[in-house]
């Protein structure tokens, strides 16, 4: 059937190779990011995460860390036209909603200059500030902040 | 048998309650009928800007299912309160017609000034349609956040009412606009230092 020896022995490597292959899969099942449910069946639904509200805002793990935010912010909106975010953190209003103030940092442009109104490229607050969910981590680590 | 004789009277008075009856009946349909969400959204002005803007908020989507459309928030209850405000809304239909805001950059331009009539009717009621559901007597304190329960604790000493915190709660606020420059007691409280 083989023209020569050396077809047979290459293929007879690649049929070894293949068998080992789905011996192997078998053995270490690969679980997908999906889960290993069946492709029929739906999912494993994730669990649902509340943001936390933590009074007196969240310490930070590192120095120059942004801080955290320590509440719900789905109420407020980002847009070209307004930051809700500024309702309560701006200069003006810091104070009597007892808020923390927007650094001095975030109102000097890229040139250097003092503005009297968020640098552009602070104005996105989400970029760096995000909220949390109080959830453990998913990796253990033995990291500890300052 | 003249419209003077007992009969005749009779007949004119119950012509009379049966189309007094219609009447009514007609007119505050047709009232209840220019009450309802869908007819404030059949105009693209409102479609396009304001209830898109609404569908993302509280007031339109929240945990426990309570929803506010339009006519709770921008249509007084109480019957009189209600035909004046209809009647006034009939300059709206003009500048329907006028098609004063009719593109997404002209209601932007104009966007401050519709606010302000909005925030100065609320102001002047003192917030009578929020309070159709917000009331401070109903207010748990306890349950509220504790920068929450000091500042209406405030509005109340004060007499301050809703809407000159609440601002752009359920649409964008003007562009530009800071709600910090009218919020009462975000001014006082600069000039003391």
């Amino acid at each position: 059937m083989f023209k020569n020896v050396k077809t047979k022995k290459v293929l007879s490597i690649f049929l070894l190779a293949i068998t080992a292959m789905i011996f192997s899969s078998v053995a270490f099942s690969v679980e997908s990011l999906r889960g290993d449910s069946a492709l029929d069946s739906d999912a494993n639904k994730p669990k649902k995460h509340k943001v936390a509200t933590v009074s007196g805002g969240i310490e930070r793990n590192y120095k120059l860390q942004p801080p955290m935010i320590p509440h719900k912010i789905d109420k407020y909106r980002i847009s070209i036209k307004n930051n809700g975010c500024m309702k309560c953190h701006s200069e003006k209003a810091y104070k009597k909603e007892k808020a923390t103030r927007v650094g001095e940092s975030h109102y000097i442009a890229r040139d250097g200059t003092k503005l009297d109104h968020l640098s552009s490229r602070r104005y996105f607050c989400t970029q760096c500030h995000v909220s949390q969910t109080g959830d453990s981590p998913l990796v253990e680590n033995t990291y500890e902040g300052i | 048998m003249g419209l003077f004789s007992k009969e005749g009277t009779l007949k004119v008075l119950l012509f009379g309650f049966i189309l007094g009856v219609l009447f009514w009946g007609g007119f505050n349909t047709a009232m209840e009928a220019t009450n309802q969400e869908s007819f404030c959204i059949s105009c693209h002005e409102m479609e396009e800007n304001v209830y898109q803007e609404y569908t993302e908020t509280i007031h339109y989507s929240n945990r426990t299912g309570v929803r506010a459309t339009c006519p709770d928030c921008h249509v007084p209850k109480e019957w009189v309160h209600k035909i004046v405000r209809k009647i006034k809304a009939s300059n709206e239909l003009y500048h329907k017609m006028l098609g004063t805001i009719d593109t997404p950059e002209k209601f932007e331009s104009k966007r401050l000034q519709l606010a302000t009539n909005e925030w100065k009717r609320m102001l002047k009621t003192d917030s009578r349609e929020c309070r159709n559901c917000h009331e401070f007597d109903s207010m748990d304190f306890d349950k509220q956040e504790e920068r929450s329960a000091d500042r209406h604790d405030e509005a109340i000493e004060n007499g301050w009412t809703c809407i000159q915190c609440h601002k752009g709660i359920a649409h964008e606020l003007p562009a530009g606009y800071d709600p910090a420059d009218d919020t009462p007691g975000v001014e006082e409280e600069e000039s003391d230092d």
